[in-house]
């Protein structure tokens, strides 16, 4: 009952302030309006697909010159290519440079969803944990079983700290284990809290756009969340991206 | 008997089945109502987060794997290949042509040492020419002098034979002069001029 009376009071109140700032993660059929089965097209799928259009667009049709003095769209390929390459090379090392493909594909789904996810209207699959998760524990496993394929027992080298004292060897491997585990939890979150947060935010500015006096304060402060939220856009990204080449280096150089 | 006691279980059974409906209904109102209250505390910017909501993970993690193997493929079969291709290519280039700018920048150095020597070797030539000429010159001169000075010499020898025969001349008249002077002094004084005495005489005057 109680319960009620807060929603219709906040309902009552949707001709002045309304916050809805959480409306823009909601998972919905794009056709249609029954339950979401795992099939069904949502519009996650829709923004999904159009960062996967996107990726076309710069990565076959952008370089589909071949040219040697690149065009504008064969630079920006190269350009997201060879920062990213450099990227792994230098992190990694040498031998990482063949997981390249895969981190690859990573940071240009993060990057284009974060950036499509700006567009007024649309929705950002990388707010969403579920998407996040799969990432990160994606991250977690794979690093994981290479680093014991690749070292053997070895790998367990990662939590033993040769050079530390030997009485505080134990604690320091108790710590290491227990963030070497935190390590999938805080990726996948890094990434979904700050989309969330940044998008709610200007979410609850535009709430107050609506009144009058408040509301030239509310668009600067849109603006101002805007920019900040571009610029989150790609260091969230990059962030995920380079944590995983760091990642990856533990699990292929695990001795400290 | 048998009926009443079956009218009477139907009766019960009519009663229990009414109750349980009752209860069904009332339970599944409760149900709706929860469901609203729920999907209105949602809409109202409650605390339910769409990312928290179980039954969309399936349908996000399902386009997500689809997604990712797709953006995949399109890298690593069609676009990987092409950008590394096309850098190596470019890398090759700007090597070679690295290569060629180094080869030429060499032969430039190389055609600046033949002009160089080729310039030191005529600035020799003609210094030599130059000396040559001197040389030749001052050959030239030289013979000249030695004959303007052999002419000169002659021209002087001759003027002063000249002048040595014209001093010898002189003399004699000096002598004779003397010689007819002072016999006509002593003429004149009244004495006889002897020829030798006079001759003696004038010949120890010039003499001394």
């Amino acid at each position: 009952m109680g319960k009620t009376d807060v929603a219709t009071e906040a309902h009552g109140e949707s001709t002045g302030l309304v916050f809805h700032p959480l409306d823009q993660f909601k998972v919905t059929p794009l056709f249609g309006d029954g339950p979401v089965a795992f099939y069904t097209i949502t519009n996650a799928t829709l923004w999904m697909a159009i960062a996967v259009l996107c990726v076309i667009a710069v990565f076959v049709l952008g370089s589909r010159g071949r040219a040697l003095v690149p065009s504008r769209s064969q630079s920006i390929a190269e350009l997201f290519y060879g920062f990213i390459y450099k990227m792994v090379e230098d992190v990694t090392g040498h031998d990482g440079v063949k997981y390249f493909p895969y981190i690859f594909t990573a940071f240009l789904f993060i990057f284009f969803a974060n950036f499509l996810g700006l567009l007024p209207l649309s929705f950002t699959p990388t707010s969403h944990i579920a998407v996040t998760a799969v990432l990160g524990f994606g991250v977690f496993f794979i690093v994981t079983i290479i680093g014991f394929v690749k070292n053997g027992v070895h790998f367990l080298g990662l939590f033993w700290m040769s050079d530390a004292p030997l009485a505080l060897r134990p604690i320091i491997a108790v710590i290491e284990v227990i963030s070497y585990f935190v390590r999938p939890v805080s990726h996948s979150i890094r990434l979904a809290g700050n989309i969330t947060a940044g998008h709610a935010m200007i979410k609850v500015f535009a709430g107050f756009a609506a009144i009058a006096a408040v509301a030239p304060a509310a668009v600067v402060a849109i603006s101002a969340a805007y920019a900040l939220e571009v610029l989150v856009a790609g260091i969230q990204a990059y962030v995920f991206t380079i944590l995983t080449c760091i990642y990856l280096k533990d699990a292929l150089h695990p001795a400290h | 008997m048998t009926d009443t006691t079956t009218e009477a279980a139907h009766t019960a059974a009519d009663a229990a089945n009414t109750v349980a409906d009752t209860a069904h209904d009332a339970a599944a109102a409760v149900a709706h109502g929860a469901a609203d209250v729920a999907a209105h505390g949602a809409e109202a910017g409650g605390a339910a987060m769409p990312q928290l909501d179980p039954s969309t993970f399936s349908n996000q993690i399902f386009w997500l794997l689809v997604t990712l193997v797709v953006i995949y493929f399109v890298l690593s079969r069609i676009a990987l290949p092409r950008i590394s291709a096309v850098l190596a290519e470019r890398s090759g280039t700007i090597s070679n042509d690295i290569a060629a700018a180094e080869e030429l920048k060499v032969r430039a150095v190389e055609a600046e040492a033949a002009y160089d020597k080729a310039l030191a070797d005529a600035r020799t030539e003609a210094a030599r020419i130059v000396a040559e000429a001197k040389a030749a010159i001052q050959a030239d001169l030289d013979a000249e002098i030695a004959k303007a000075d052999a002419a000169i010499a002659a021209k002087t020898a001759e003027s002063e034979k000249a002048i040595a025969e014209i001093r010898a001349n002189a003399l004699t008249s000096v002598t004779e002069v003397a010689k007819d002077t002072a016999a006509a002094v002593i003429e004149a004084l009244g004495g006889a001029a002897d020829a030798a005495a006079v001759d003696a005489a004038v010949a120890a005057q010039m003499k001394g």
